[in-house]
């Protein structure tokens, strides 16, 4: 790691002062579980950390009547052990009692969980976020992309978007709160992820001194099903190689509405509307799901060495709607 | 060769604290200079204090006993604890987060200690394996890790035996299923896991 | 002539009993001292430049911004100007420092302009017909590597008098291959060799094939063949990732002595191969090593970061120097296992007889290419023909990986084997019965295994024909694999001391890996002398005590329970001489047992331990312990194993995911000593082959020529949650302890990845072809059976 200073501020606009206006400079310390191993790869070299941890305001799970509020320095395990949360939102639960492992869990935050940065070999081994040659071309679609990206792959990003819970909180229809010099600002969390089209963007519309606060849940009405599944070679404790997580409206046997997000496939969490749309009207058998899930990878485009990651996107898809209708995956 | 370091890197009016002082910070807009400008900020408010990148004093609670240091703000606890106090049990393998073998408990909960600073994990209290032996005698974890013969090389062992007793403590009837997510943080080269699972398994049915 | 010979069974008192590993307490406490966890007075921390570049030659190389650094002490050049480096991540600068945070600012503060080169790293396709070079002349630098990638002395032997030379070897060169392993043969090869000198002068390309080796008729073999069998099947490269990362701490104690710890497999054998490039004399060289965190065939040398951590504390005014490699470099340079594949044509009678072989094999140990395995593995298939490629490549030199090149013959044989089995709608089972007589002399062994690892699987009650196990979605399979391995003890010294007060010392120069080796030489001395485990103070791990063998190839076992038994038999005997007058017999009458001296068959005569030892007199009794060397026949060790393993699997045939349900292992190793850590070994050489089987690869970015997983996320190793039921049964008794002491450390590891292949492969209906089994090698392999 390269020196930097350390500052822990009480309270956001103390925080948000000693964020710095541009990428890089500055960088906010919470979980610090992928912080620090970017810093050790000398990937990211802040001169400045900020420790948000000692803010109040981020901290705990608020269950309201309509809503729930998670506070962005909640830890991933708080979130797993929440009984409001294991109640009302066990799709959620299941994302965040799959991530990653119970060392992480316990230090991770849901804020820093949304901002984590890409997995990417070529990004973490130095090469950048949009890695190229010194003519401009794309080193990833030469080089290994076995775990690149197979949908909104169309400009220059291929990584796929790391946070495997942000595709179950979409289903749930999260907005995230966003904390910064001026007044604070509440997005759909779908609209918080971004794909950069050059390397001086990241992957979400953060500005560079703007801190996740929250994250608000609304209550999902007793005719709604969730289901989450993911994809992943090692047993527990991996990066999967797709997930789904759906939310179905359910009129009887019957689908009202449905959302489908897909993770670790696209730059961002993948929202595939046209395969959600299909499903209204539908009951869940399994043909109906699986025309589904062909319709959430349409669009989609295979690198050299990933085609495989086309159809384990179907595959969650797939098992994740059977999941939250009720059958098994 | 510089050979002036030694005495520069003893010296108080070095650390990080006494050389830049307090920030001063206040509702502006103006972004706070960072390392390379100036010290100070004209403006009236809070004051929050900047560390480093120099040595500061820190003051760590290990195993119950308050130890200070001087260590920059990017020395990890682990290295702390390994470079600085000799605490060793820790072990460093992947330095990322990956393998458990620092796992070492902060306020009780299992994390990994090379993925916390050593200056956040002030007026915490911290654990380390050496503190499981009570007067000579091994914890029931460890003794079930030597019955069922659950270390080889011994190098994944201490993170291993901090994380399953952080793991029991919490769910002392564990089932396999809690037993897959429960222990999935921590990896071993020489194969010890039917090992730990059958120690698992002793502890549980003697509701340890 | 004292009486070495091992007891019989109703006289082992803690020989072959499930005895507790000894040093587990220091180790689950976190008190066992590792090299990482040493920490000398004034220690400074030492740090690598390493080049970014598979390929490259440095020209030029600038280390006056890191001199300038505060805290920095001592700037050490490991490659300079001019030189070329052949894998990413190799040496260039060592710097030490006051902490490693200072070593690091170093390390980047250091300019170097490298010439990139063109870069090879890609394997695992079939050599390209035009690209392939018949093998031609060797240089020194060839030997050197094949020597590094433990190819058989035989085969090296064998190519030089075919090839010849590029150049006369002079006698440094002599000399230095010698010290490298190179035995006579090799020598006299070299000696003798014809010297092509133009040859040197032409590059050389990166497919380098070698004559075709044939044994029998091939051709008659394969046209009265009346099924004939082909397929594919490799494993990747490997690395070996050991936990405590490869390193060492060097001090001078004075201007002419070293002192050094060091993370080693081969404690006497480091002061040998540290004196030359330090120019001192090894006696002069003390290596001390407490506990070592895995090694697996890749801490046996001290590594040019070892000697530049002595060369940099010499320039650090002898201050003691830590040189620990951080993980990317661990995984990049410090290890790896080659690669190895083959398209096998098999041929095979109706009734399941095997008569022939042919194999084209290629693979890669880095730059030096790499030699053939042995195949056919296991069995000697009368007619063969063979032919290897050996492809040279930026990825990095090979080490010895457990077992060097069974692994890689086993899944390529087996593999083989069980296609055409398929071919003949047999059980593999009956397939593999039927031509044990190829197994030669270890076929009974291997008949009674597999009867017994059938029992233990439920084999006959599982198997079905390939690809008729499904339900759903989930496809099941079985498949199996045997091994063999050699594991006579090493050359091994030890001193034991009787002390007066009854205390007993035991010192020997060996490691324990966590094989469990302290356990076993204290049962040896205890069982000898009568005493518990815990009445003897035993020292290893220091070049102060007398020298024994490095641990690899299985040979630790044998050789320090050898030299361990002949110290405690001599020692005993001589306490029987002080103590008989006082029994009042004849010292060959006495026997200990029970912590007594006591005359055999009277217990009314019998002294305690304490009562007999003050009988020494003053000076402790002391014997030293010998294991004959290999030109002798060996007694108390020996050589020659043979292992059934059987895997069942699930396969998710829509994720490719493999699930492994049960894994059975059936060794024998001879007389076993501990019969607990002997099973420990067999159950983490199964759970290391499910992971190399389905989840390691060290994965090599074709762009940069680096290495993209050189971290524990992506270069996976299985967790707790991947391992099922594991069942280990050990050949004892009868036909099994006679035979003496027998190493383990290779055998168990060699059968998973095949036995696992062909589970896989029983499992989707279908050869899966190269190892380890990623969901897109199945899916990829599930596509092709549509395919067809």
């Amino acid at each position: 790691m390269r020196p930097f200073e350390y500052a822990s501020p009480r309270d956001l606009s103390q925080a948000s002062l000693l964020l710095n206006k541009t990428w890089g400079d500055s960088e906010i310390l919470a979980g610090g579980t992928d912080l620090l191993a970017l810093m050790k790869d000398d990937v990211v070299r802040p001169k400045r950390l900020v420790n948000i941890k000692e803010i109040k305001e981020l901290r705990g799970i608020n269950a309201g009547p309509s809503e729930i509020r998670i506070g962005a320095l909640t830890t991933l395990a708080e979130i797993a052990d929440n009984a409001a949360i294991m109640q009302n939102y066990s799709a959620l639960a299941e994302s965040v009692n799959e991530a990653a492992s119970p060392q992480i869990r316990n230090l991770a935050t849901l804020g820093g969980n949304l901002c984590q940065r890409p997995r990417c070999w070529y990004f973490r081994g130095g090469f950048g976020l949009i890695p190229k040659y010194e003519d401009g071309a794309d080193m990833v679609e030469d080089g290994d992309n076995r775990y690149h990206a197979v949908l909104g792959n169309d400009g220059p990003a291929k990584f796929v978007s790391p946070s495997t819970i942000a595709p179950a909180l979409i289903a749930y229809g999260a907005q995230v709160r966003i904390s910064g010099p001026g007044s604070p600002r509440q997005i759909p969390l779908e609209k918080f992820f971004v794909i950069p089209k050059n390397e001086s963007e990241r992957e979400h519309d953060l500005r560079p001194n703007e801190i996740v606060t929250e994250v608000i849940l609304p209550k999902p009405a007793s005719t709604m099903r969730f289901g989450y599944y993911e994809v992943r070679q090692k047993k527990a404790f991996d990066w999967p190689l797709a997930l789904a997580a759906v939310a179905l409206d359910m009129d009887g046997n019957t689908v009202k509405s449905a959302r489908i997000v897909m993770g670790a496939v696209a730059p961002v969490p993948w929202v595939p509307a046209d395969a959600a749309n299909f499903l209204a009207g539908k009951e869940i058998k399994e043909d109906t799901v699986w025309v589904a899930a062909q319709k959430s990878i349409e669009g989609s485009k295979a690198l050299k060495h990933n085609s495989h990651k086309i159809w384990l996107a179907e595959v969650a898809v797939k098992r994740a709607l059977l999941k939250a209708a009720g059958g098994t995956a | 060769m510089p050979d002036s370091d030694d005495a520069k890197n003893s010296n108080p009016s070095n650390s990080g604290v006494s050389r830049r002082d307090f920030l001063k910070i206040g509702s502006i807009t103006v972004a706070v200079p960072l390392v390379a400008g100036t010290g100070v900020v004209d403006a009236t408010g809070q004051e929050v204090k900047v560390y480093g990148p120099g040595k500061v004093p820190v003051t760590l609670t290990v195993n119950g006993k308050p130890r200070s240091l001087q260590v920059e703000p990017r020395v990890t606890l682990l290295d702390a604890l390994r470079d600085q106090l000799d605490i060793t049990g820790a072990k460093r393998v992947c330095d990322r987060g990956e393998c458990g073998a620092c796992t070492v408990l902060l306020d009780n909960k299992t994390v990994y200690a090379c993925s916390v600073l050593a200056i956040e994990a002030q007026g915490k209290s911290i654990t380390t394996v050496e503190s499981f032996m009570q007067d000579g005698k091994l914890h029931p974890v460890q003794q079930a890790f030597v019955e069922n013969d659950a270390s080889q090389c011994g190098f994944c062992t201490p993170g291993f035996v901090v994380a399953t007793k952080a793991f029991l403590d919490r769910h002392p009837g564990a089932t396999a299923e809690d037993v897959r997510r429960g222990l999935s943080g921590n990896l071993c080269r020489c194969g010890t896991y039917d090992g730990i699972k059958k120690a698992v398994a002793q502890l549980t049915q003697k509701g340890a | 002539m004292p009486e070495y010979s091992w007891p019989a069974a109703d006289q082992r008192a803690l020989i072959g009993k499930r005895i507790t590993r000894v040093d587990a307490p220091a180790k689950v406490s976190g008190l066992a001292k590792y090299t990482y966890d040493v920490k000398r007075p004034g220690m400074l921390f030492g740090k690598i430049l390493r080049s970014p570049y598979a390929h490259a030659k440095i020209v030029s190389l600038d280390t006056t911004a890191a001199e300038k650094i505060p805290g920095v002490k001592a700037v050490h050049i490991i490659q300079g100007p001019g030189s070329t480096i052949h894998w990413a991540g190799d040496e260039i600068v060592a710097i030490a420092a006051v902490d490693e945070n200072v070593a690091d600012d170093a390390v980047r503060a250091i300019k170097v302009k490298y010439e990139p080169l063109p870069h090879f790293v890609n394997d695992s396709q079939h050599p390209p017909a035009d690209a392939v070079e018949q093998q031609g002349p060797l240089s020194a630098d060839d030997l050197f590597d094949m020597l590094d990638n433990q190819v058989p002395n035989a085969q090296i032997a064998s190519q030089v008098q075919q090839y010849g030379m590029t150049a006369k070897a002079d006698g440094d060169t002599l000399k230095e291959l010698k010290a490298n392993g190179a035995n006579d043969d090799i020598l006299n090869a070299v000696r003798q060799a014809t010297v092509h000198p133009d040859s040197a002068k032409k590059p050389k390309g990166n497919y380098q094939k070698t004559a075709a080796v044939v044994q029998g008729d091939p051709d008659q073999a394969f046209k009265d063949a009346e099924v004939r069998s082909e397929g594919e099947y490799g494993a990747s490269v490997i690395t070996h990732c050991c936990l405590e990362s490869h390193g060492s701490i060097s001090e001078w104690t004075d201007n002419s002595h070293l002192l050094v710890h060091m993370s080693t497999q081969n404690v006497s054998g480091i002061p040998g191969q540290m004196a030359e490039p330090l120019k001192m004399p090894a006696a002069n060289i003390r290596v001390h090593q407490d506990h070592i965190g895995g090694g697996f065939g890749s801490k046996f040398s001290p590594d040019r970061w070892g000697i530049a951590t002595a060369q940099i504390s010499q320039k650090a005014v002898g201050k003691p120097v830590r040189i620990m490699l951080e993980r990317d470099s661990e995984l990049e340079v410090a290890g790896a296992r080659p690669s190895a594949f083959a398209r096998v044509k098999l041929g095979t009678k109706k009734d399941g007889t095997v008569v022939g072989w042919e194999s084209e094999s290629w693979g890669t140990g880095g730059p030096g290419g790499g030699g053939m395995p042995p195949l056919p593995y296991v069995f000697n298939i009368p007619n063969q023909r063979k032919q290897h490629t050996s492809i040279r490549t930026n990825i990095g030199p090979a080490r010895a990986w457990r077992a060097p090149n069974h692994p890689q013959a086993a899944v390529i044989t087996m593999g083989a084997m069980e296609d055409a089995a398929a071919k003949l709608q047999m059980d593999p089972l009956d397939f593999f019965l039927k031509n044990l007589d190829l197994t030669g002399a270890r076929k009974d062994v291997y008949r009674e295994e597999l009867g017994i690892a059938s029992e233990l699987m439920g084999w006959k009650q599982k198997w079905r024909p390939r690809g008729e196990n499904r339900e759903g979605s989930i496809a099941r399979g079985l498949g199996l694999s045997i091994h063999t391995w050699g594991g006579r003890g090493h050359a091994s010294e030890c001193d034991l001391a009787i002390h007066p007060d009854g205390s007993v010392n035991l010192k020997m120069g060996s490691q324990d890996l966590g094989t469990g080796t302290r356990t076993c030489i204290l049962i040896v001395a205890a069982d000898t002398l009568g005493i518990p485990v815990d009445a003897i103070n035993l020292q290893i791990g220091d070049t102060l005590y007398p020298p024994s063998g490095g641990s690899g190839g299985s040979t630790t076992i044998g050789g320090v329970s050898s030299s361990t038994r002949r110290a405690a038999v001599d020692a005993r005997d001589a306490l029987f001489a002080k103590v008989a007058p006082a029994l009042n017999a004849q010292p060959a009458d006495l026997e200990c047992a029970n912590g007594t001296v006591r005359v055999k068959g009277d217990a009314s005569r019998s002294l305690s331990w304490e009562q007999a030892c003050s009988r020494i007199g003053a000076m402790p009794i002391t014997a030293h312990g010998k294991n004959p060397d290999r030109s002798k026949p060996p007694d108390l060790t020996n050589s020659g194993v043979g292992g059934v393993q059987m895997a069942e699997v699930e396969v998710d045939t829509e994720t490719g995911i493999v699930t492994v349900k049960k894994m059975v292992a059936v060794q024998d190793c001879g007389l076993i000593i501990d019969l607990k850590t002997a099973e420990s070994q067999c159950l983490g050489a199964l759970i290391m082959g499910i992971s190399y089987s389905l989840f390691e690869e060290k994965i090599m970015d074709p762009i940069s020529g680096r290495m993209l997983n050189p971290n524990m996320e992506f270069y996976r190793l299985a967790g707790l949650a991947d391992i099922p039921e594991l069942v280990v049964h050990m050949m004892t008794g009868k036909g099994y302890d006679e035979r003496g002491v027998i190493g383990l450390g290779e055998p168990p590891v060699i059968s998973p990845g095949a036995a696992l292949a062909n589970a896989v492969t029983n499992a989707i209906g279908i050869r899966i072809s190269h190892i380890p089994m990623t969901p897109e090698r199945v899916l990829a392999t599930l596509e092709q059976k549509a395919d067809e």
